[in-house]
């Protein structure tokens, strides 16, 4: 990226078309395929956009001169969706490695299955008629195929395989390339002396399962990473920003600098941290503190990137932008804490380590020995190759990844998201399960409360009223009279004081002092409605706990993980959740550090905890916990932290979450108990001479079979 | 068994020409999104209305 200034201006002259990729909120379906794609291109100067369900983002191609990433944005805005720029250096899903191994996929299987069915004639006609001429041909055209197929679908394990020998270690691709290399280079050299020894079918096979393992495992990796990367972009927004001489313009969020002035609109969110210069209103900082209710704010408070302006516009001078927010800070401080979960060593790791040498030290072991009992050099190593076939780490190899892949399908049935691959194996260790309060344990959202007794007269004006305002105190209104009395429709000419409350005509709604209300308790959750001089009505709002939280913290329990409650919250509204949730240990008034703490003493006690959390405050500790899972609703950054990600209202899908990496971790050992069972038999015998190569790789195929249909099993059961 | 001479390069041929129909599929990207594809198939109007400026 270091093109030389004058190639710039050329490129702008000739206004070669720009490329840039957006990530896309909320697109779920065909209809929202073909809203996004039409809304980009509508912006004048875009050449094509084409958006990736299966990515959430969209490429558009587009005429620097006249359009821009700003444009675009506010373009999908209009249509409703959020999108985000994603940075260019972060755009890359890695699907390139995905594609390289798919090719590779490809070319093998088609060489295993032609030098299959040529082998096959060979091996038909063996003991029969068939001319000798004949077969040395069709062992040629073997040979003909698979040696360029072994160059080049082989290549990412003979390159994994040098580097780890460069760093004198040891993994699984050395033995795999070993037995690659030597079964097809002993293959050749008996092709050449016209002998029946020939096995370039096995090595081809070999490579092609193997691949297909890979494949599996690399796709796995790409959706996590390319769902991660959407979530860091989501701080990627545009500003306003207002020079000094008054104009207004629009700039992308990491391009601005301290000392900018910036408009902040009712609804948007503040992308930089600063400090407001005229106007007062609410904002709900809830991704800052998880504190659900607004704050408001005046001329000189402190506000923070990422939080939300509820009510009026605002200005504010920026304090610190970009990499400088304290969001930004958090975001490092999470990504130190996860440094130490790096530590954790995948099962198949584990397993190589031991594994690999065995598998050395058997073959070298079987050429020593044929040779040691007077057979020739040429026996002896086919008999070693037969040895390292069979002994192909195909468990490991195919097994693993096959159960993550079911294991991972049957949660995203499930609307939840596995975003580390090694979560899995993480949480099927968990004993304890910690729960932070707001947003995990509660909906995170206020909720009307006592709403039976209002009539629905009353519920059906206010919610008309409240239609038209964003404040979470009216959207909570709304539901509830969706939910009672079908569709609310705004009344017309509503007109809205920020902070106070709405009026229509004679009707009002909002604070007790904008109604008229001489009320002694100032407490800010409840919100009034008077039409005219009737009696106003009190429209009450708490957090509720997700629906079947104390249900799920039940099933948690009986099957005896232990449930712990921390909470930056007050004493009194904790103790009163945890009352609710049945959840016997809590504590109140933490801090994130604290959290972290109280983590670290549970871990040296030896107790392996899942954190279930979702405010900015929880992500280092859900980065610090064994296994961890957000909501959907959280904050980006926990989301980025945290192993698995759920969708919905309920609390289910922890439980599920647990059940389902038990499940998969029972199932990839019952895999290796099969691969076990297998080399104990075939091990023996291959040693000793009674197995060809063909067979071992028939026989080794087979069990790659059986241990990919015993993952499928856990894919299964629909949608819940 | 002449039969053979030009059955093995038919088949292999063939067989040659089903990877390099997959090859081609991969590189000009048509299993980059086959959740949004399924949904594709089901838009009425022709794809030459793509440009959404009429």
């Amino acid at each position: 990226m270091t093109a030389h200034p004058t190639d710039l201006a050329k490129q702008a002259a000739n206004a070669a078309p720009a490329t840039l990729t957006l990530a896309v909120e909320d697109m779920h379906c065909g209809g929202c395929l073909r809203s996004v794609e039409r809304a980009a291109m509508r912006v004048p100067g875009v050449d094509s956009a084409r958006a990736s369900l299966a990515a959430k983002r969209l490429t558009v191609t587009y005429d620097p001169a006249q359009a821009g990433e700003v444009a675009l944005i506010e373009a999908l805005g209009r249509v409703g969706f959020t999108a985000s720029l994603m940075d260019s250096a972060k755009q890359d899903r890695g699907d390139g490695r995905q594609n390289y191994l798919l090719r590779r996929v490809a070319v093998a299987g088609f060489a295993a299955m032609n030098i299959m069915l040529l082998s096959v004639a060979v091996w038909s006609g063996e003991s029969g008629d068939m001319d000798p001429a004949l077969a040395a041909l069709f062992r040629w055209l073997s040979a003909l195929i698979a040696l360029p197929t072994v160059v080049y679908a082989g290549a990412p394990f003979f390159s994994s395989a040098y580097a780890a020998l460069k760093g004198r270690r040891l993994n699984m691709d050395v033995p795999i390339s070993l037995a690659i290399v030597l079964a097809t280079g002993m293959s050749l050299y008996q092709t050449m002396l016209n002998t029946e020894q020939v096995y370039f079918d096995a090595a081809v096979t070999l490579l092609f399962f193997l691949l297909v393992g890979r494949y599996l495992d690399e796709t796995l990796r790409v959706r996590a990473r390319g769902e991660a990367q959407n979530l860091l972009s989501l701080q990627n927004g545009i500003a306003t920003v207002i020079d000094p001489d008054g104009m207004r313009r629009q700039v992308a969020a990491n391009a601005l600098r301290p000392g900018d002035r910036l408009l902040v609109a009712a609804g948007e969110r503040v992308a930089a941290d600063g400090r407001v210069v005229s106007g007062r209103g609410q904002i709900d900082q809830s991704l800052i503190t998880g504190e659900t209710a607004p704050a408001s704010v005046e001329t000189g408070t402190q506000i923070y990137a990422g939080t939300l302006n509820l009510t009026r516009s605002l200005e504010m001078d920026v304090t610190a932008a970009d990499d400088a927010t304290l969001l930004a800070e958090i975001s490092r401080l999470m990504l130190a804490a996860e440094q130490g979960k790096a530590r954790y060593r995948r099962l198949a790791d584990r397993a190589a380590q031991i594994y690999a040498p065995a598998v050395h030290g058997l073959g070298l072991a079987t050429f020593i020995g044929w040779l040691a009992f007077g057979a020739t050099w040429q026996t002896a190593l086919t008999y070693a190759i037969a040895v390292l076939i069979i002994t192909c780490p195909c468990a490991l190899a195919l097994a693993v990844p096959a159960v993550q892949i079911a294991a991972a399908s049957r949660l995203f049935k499930r609307g939840i998201m596995v975003k580390a691959p090694d979560g899995l194996e993480r949480i099927a260790e968990i004993d304890t399960v910690v729960f932070d309060k707001t947003g995990t344990l509660t909906l995170g959202k206020p909720q009307l409360i006592e709403s039976e007794c209002i009539s629905d007269d009353v519920l059906a004006s206010a919610a008309g009223l409240a239609a038209a305002s964003r404040h979470p105190y009216s959207r909570a209104l709304v539901a509830v009279a969706e939910r009672r009395l079908g569709a609310v429709q705004p009344t017309s000419g509503i007109e809205e004081t920020p902070g106070e409350g709405l009026s229509c005509g004679d009707e009002r709604l909002g604070s007790a002092e904008w109604c008229g209300v001489e009320t002694g308790d100032a407490r800010g959750s409840r919100v009034w409605y008077r039409r005219g001089k009737e009696a106003p009505v009190c429209f009450r709002f708490a957090d509720g706990l997700r629906p079947d939280a104390a249900e799920t913290v039940a099933e948690l329990k009986r099957r005896g993980f232990g449930v712990a409650l921390l909470s930056g919250d007050r004493q009194a509204v904790v103790a009163q959740v945890a009352a609710e949730a049945g959840i016997d240990t809590w504590h109140a008034e933490m801090k994130p550090a604290g959290k972290i703490a109280w983590l670290e003493e549970r871990a040296k006690e030896g107790r392996k905890v899942l954190m279930a959390g979702d405010g900015l405050n929880d992500a280092p500790a859900l980065a610090a916990a064994h296994a961890s899972i957000s909501p959907a609703s959280a904050a980006d950054i926990s989301q980025r932290a945290a192993d698995f990600v759920f969708q919905g209202a309920k609390l289910g899908p922890v439980a599920e979450a647990i059940d389902t990496g038990r499940r998969a971790h029972r199932m990839a050992f019952q895999n290796f108990g099969v691969a076990a069972v297998y080399n104990a038999i075939c091990v023996p015998l291959a040693m000793a001479g009674y197995v060809t190569p063909l067979i071992a790789a028939i026989v080794m195929s087979s069990s790659s079979i059986l241990v990919t249909l015993n993952a499928a099993r856990l894919a299964g059961g629909g949608r819940r | 068994m002449t039969a053979l001479a030009w059955l093995i390069p038919v088949a292999l041929g063939l067989g040659a020409l089903g990877l390099a129909a997959f090859l081609w599929a991969l590189k000009t990207g048509q299993f980059e999104d086959l959740e949004g594809a399924s949904y594709r198939a089901l838009e009425d109007e022709p794809p030459g209305d793509e440009t959404g400026r009429n």
